[in-house]
């Protein structure tokens, strides 16, 4: 294919978009329907490798859709932090469709159709949040990215889905409109444009006081980073079937939240001015009690997809910790934190949902001894969690790493504590689970020989993912440039 | 030749036709015809705006005579924009009039409607064309008469009880606006509005003046249903059929607050009415607690009719807010609402009457299962929803863009703040709506049924893509507001 990479940044977001007719057409043959998602999905990832290839080589891409509103224009632009997002999010579309066939099928969900629909779109806000060039388009598919999963929270149509539904949309909605809107119409009314700029946008002489409280209202506002006290939506939105949670809970809307907020810091403040607010420490020790808390409340859950998911809470903390750090290694950590995370803990969802479809177990204490009934998945687990924990041989080391070193050039030594606790809570709640799976306390009674491990599918899309956070640690180096070019863009080197 | 009589024949032609309508014996002969003459006003209002837009403002004399002796038509941004807004919504939701009255009015009362709906159609456009402040008077009383009646053919009994609380209450209006403008003629010995607003300023201390313009505000307020004066509409819209419900929602409000900027911006001056008298406090708090008292009434009903018109009144509420700031910025948002609300209660109503074609209840209770009965129809109230709530991509958001930015602007931070909030609510009153109709099963004992007919269909979807359309491609509507702000506070563009 011969095609400008203009027309592929456009077709990224497009493609996911068309590709919801394709599917309702095929809606009755589903072989057709998932051959289609599929190819769409391939096709999308073909395209950012492309954008990638192009971004190394130095190249500048927009595209522009016209304006909205006057000044506030639909523009896309391809940037480094975008890239990682958006090769994330496409490459793990694919895989997660190959683990929805599996998944789906086995445990006989209705509707798929609309569930494969609604999933495209979400991919196709995603790519468009990825890759917008304004604080304005990012909005748009951020609100349309919440409305377009609320389906697939709600998938199951019982009455604990409509609860779980009405917490997803009633705090990413709320917080969304409240605060990111308000911050947006500030930043506009302060700075007089919403692209995005590194170093910032809101000039030399800012008033401090006011921007101190934008920045709070950012924060606040991308409810998607799940900061404390607005990460009720991520646990309720464990209602949805697995594949839901994996992709878009522990990967697409979490990382549209965080990679929000990180774009903000850098590019709407600019590290320099970040360092200089009155609001930063308060929001830096928020960002630190929701690693902690997180952390607490999921050792306290037996049920496996909320324990996970509020592992996600406090990961997420991470990042936005990393963001506001105001330091170059902060925001190194960060956006690498954003690709070894999403392998580690879709991984681990991965896991979940095998679990559940092939034990029927969703409960931590029921999960003694599965190891030998499913020895691969066990294993996989436990590979990502030593990626979510950070030792090696997982990605997760080189992400923590940095985050560590941002506390350090920060001098921000209770956060550093913070991390180091939080990463010894990760070990308490994370890795008991494969150990039980293997060595359970009571040795006789792992009987139940009919568990055989997940469907094929499945299985194939966790062992990807899960080799993917061993190929992260030993092989870090262009996710590592990527991360590095977010800062160093031509003309303003900082730090280092 | 013709051109030049657009601005009357914009009202004269509906005028007329309803009496021709009379003779039309045949329900689908008097529907086509009203459809016709609704179409012809709208075209006319198109090329007014292109003309005010390109050209400046019209002036047509009434018969030759010359203001302020002879009854003045003046065209200009403002007008031609209200003018367009509720000639097109009424064509659409006239496209979709026949069958719905089928099921809501009986047979031989057919024609009276379609007389009656362009009576009242020829009313409001009269009021905004006009120069006259007596003129106004003349068509606020043809349209409120017609619409007195109009809501009284409701099937529910109840609509002639609705139909009697807005006639008392509406009369009252009326009358107080009458008073006010007596008064303002004692005082200046003229109707013509820009005479009246040459002359106002030299008599502005009296207190005659005071009086007129109390009692005239109090008057449209009234008519526009601001909190706590909204007393008569919710029943109004539940209990009237569901077109003269759409109709009415999306554009006799309007009309009203077009009244209350006109006789506030263009007659009494900004000064006046902001400045010498509390007009700016007294309009932002009865704009706040009319958006937070209406739309937690709104959360509380169990009739979506009803929850859709205190969701009026408070959307009400935002257009009184972004009016108080009283800065271009700020009008500008209350056009861009004006817009914008009339194209979303127009869909949402409208698809409201397609349920009622179907289920003959707009109950909460008998939305359950509609998601899966009447797909495209609940799409349709989803996305006007959405629109309500103020989602991008959708013309709600526009306008909470504009009202929140004009907040800000003029230093309001805790405004902009509230003004996010009330949409919350919104958030809330939709979604049981969602719910209702996607979380639960159709009670057994109802009647399979099916898709609403494609004549309800395709007007409801027109609106719900206008709501889209105009969310994204903002051209049209900012313009023209941003035109009529500049000019109404005299800046030019």
């Amino acid at each position: 294919m011969n095609l400008s990479l203009e027309l592929m940044l456009q077709l990224c977001i497009i493609l996911p978009l068309i590709t919801t007719l394709g599917i309702v057409a095929t809606g009755r043959n589903p072989n057709l329907r998932e051959g289609v998602t599929i190819s769409a999905a391939l096709l999308v990832f073909y395209f950012v490798i492309n954008l990638y290839h192009g971004l190394q080589q130095g190249e500048h891409i927009s595209v522009h859709w016209g304006q909205i509103l006057p000044g506030l224009q639909l523009s896309f632009t391809i940037e480094a932090l975008g890239m990682i997002f958006a090769l994330i999010a496409s490459f793990l579309w694919f895989i997660t469709t190959i683990y929805s066939i599996g998944y789906m099928r086995s445990h006989h969900e209705k509707n798929q159709t609309r569930f494969y629909c609604c999933f495209a779109i979400a991919i196709g806000c995603v790519m468009g949040i990825a890759f917008a060039d304004n604080l304005f388009t990012l909005f748009i598919f951020y609100e349309v990215l919440t409305l377009s999963t609320y389906p697939l929270v709600t998938h199951a149509g019982t009455e604990k889905a409509k609860k779980g539904g009405r917490i997803y949309l009633g705090i990413l909605l709320s917080t969304s409109i409240v605060f990111f809107l308000l911050a947006i119409v500030s930043t506009w009314f302060v700075a007089g444009t919403l692209n995005f700029k590194p170093g910032g946008i809101f000039g030399p002489e800012p008033n401090i006081m006011l921007v101190s409280v934008i920045l709070v209202l950012f924060v606040f506002g991308i409810g998607k980073a799940a900061i404390m006290p607005f990460h009720r939506w991520l646990p309720a939105a464990m209602v949805a079937p697995t594949p839901v949670s994996s992709l878009l809970h522990a990967v697409a809307v979490v990382k549209a939240g965080v990679f929000t907020v990180l774009k903000v810091c850098v590019f709407i403040f600019g590290i320099d001015l970040l360092d200089k607010l009155s609001s930063t420490q308060f929001l830096l020790y928020l960002a630190g009690a929701t690693v902690l808390l997180a952390s607490l409340v999921a050792m306290r859950q037996d049920n496996l997809k909320a324990r996970l998911a509020y592992s996600t809470v406090s990961q997420l903390g991470y990042i936005t910790l990393g963001a506001l750090l105001a330091s170059t290694s902060g925001v190194i950590g960060s956006s690498m934190h954003i690709a070894t995370h999403a392998f580690g803990k879709i991984t681990l969802f991965f896991c979940a949902g095998a679990i559940l479809v092939a034990a029927h177990k969703s409960k931590i204490s029921e999960m003694g001894g599965l190891g030998r009934q499913m020895p691969i998945t066990m294993v996989a687990f436990f590979i990502a969690s030593l990626s979510i924990i950070g030792v090696p041989p997982a990605g997760g080391t080189w992400s923590k790493w940095y985050l560590l070193m941002g506390t350090m050039e920060a001098e921000q030594w209770i956060l550093m504590a913070v991390l180091m606790i939080s990463s010894l809570l990760n070990i308490v709640y994370l890795l008991p689970i494969p150990i039980r799976a293997f060595f359970p306390a009571n040795m006789t009674s792992a009987g139940d020989l009919t568990i055989k491990e997940a469907p094929l599918p499945s299985l194939i899309a966790l062992c990807i993912t899960c080799v993917t956070c061993i190929v992260l640690f030993a092989y870090p180096q262009p996710l590592y440039e990527l991360a590095t070019s977010i800062m160093g863009t031509p003309g303003v080197v900082h730090g280092q | 030749m013709l051109v030049q009589h657009l601005p009357v024949l914009q009202v004269i032609v509906p005028l007329m036709a309803a009496p021709a309508c009379l003779m039309l014996r045949r329900s689908s002969l008097a529907w086509l015809f009203s459809l016709i003459v609704s179409g012809t006003t709208f075209l006319i209002s198109a090329v007014l705006l292109q003309q005010v837009m390109t050209s400046g403002t019209i002036i047509y004399e009434l018969g030759g005579w010359s203001a302020p002796w002879g009854i003045e038509y003046r065209i200009d941004e403002l007008n031609s924009y209200l003018l367009l807004i509720i000639s097109a919504i009424s064509t659409v939701i006239l496209l979709a009039a026949h069958t719905s009255i089928e099921k809501e009015i009986p047979k031989d009362r057919h024609t009276f409607f379609y007389v009656l709906y362009l009576l009242s159609l020829a009313g409001m456009l009269g009021i905004v064309a006009t120069g006259d402040a007596f003129n106004v008077f003349v068509f606020l009383e043809i349209s409120s008469l017609s619409a007195y009646s109009l809501i009284s053919l409701g099937k529910d009994r109840r609509s002639l009880w609705a139909s009697y609380q807005y006639l008392i209450m509406g009369t009252i209006g009326a009358t107080f606006i009458l008073i006010g403008i007596g008064l303002m003629y004692q005082m200046t010995g003229t109707l013509n509005m820009e005479d009246l607003a040459k002359r106002l300023p030299e008599v502005a201390h009296t207190r005659t003046v005071f009086a007129a313009f109390a009692f005239f505000i109090v008057g449209v307020c009234l008519k526009l249903a601001l909190f706590p004066l909204h007393l008569w509409m919710p029943n109004a819209y539940a209990y009237a059929p569901s077109i003269v419900t759409a109709f009415f929602a999306a554009t006799s409000t309007k009309v009203a607050i077009y009244l209350l900027i006109r006789f506030t911006f263009s007659i009494f001056g900004l000064s006046f009415s902001f400045t010498t008298l509390p007009l700016q406090t007294i309009f932002l708090t009865l704009g706040l607690l009319g958006i937070f008292s209406a739309s937690i009434a709104a959360i509380y009903q169990k009739n979506v009719k009803h929850l859709l018109a205190y969701s009026s009144v408070a959307q009400i509420g935002y257009m009184i807010v972004g009016y108080s700031i009283s800065t271009t910025a700020g009008l500008m948002a209350t056009l861009l609402h004006l817009f914008n609300h009339a194209l979303m209660k127009g869909a949402l109503f409208l698809a409201l009457g397609a349920v009622m074609f179907r289920i003959g209840s707009t109950q909460l209770r008998d939305f359950q299962g509609l998601g899966r009965q009447m797909p495209i129809t609940m799409a349709a109230i989803v996305v006007g929803g959405l629109s309500l709530i103020g989602v991008p991509l959708t013309v709600g958001f526009i306008s909470k863009w504009y009202l929140v930015l004009a907040a800000i602007e003029n230093g309001w931070w805790p405004i902009a703040a509230l003004i996010l909030l009330g949409s919350l609510l919104a958030i809330v009153y939709v979604w049981r709506i969602v719910e209702a109709a996607y979380f639960k099963e159709p009670s057994i004992d109802r009647e399979p049924i099916k898709e609403a007919p494609l004549t309800f269909l395709v007007p409801v979807w027109i609106l719900v893509t206008a709501n889209i359309y105009f969310g994204v491609d903002t051209r049209l509507s900012v313009q023209v507001a941003q035109a009529a702000s500049q000019s109404l506070f005299g800046v030019s563009p």
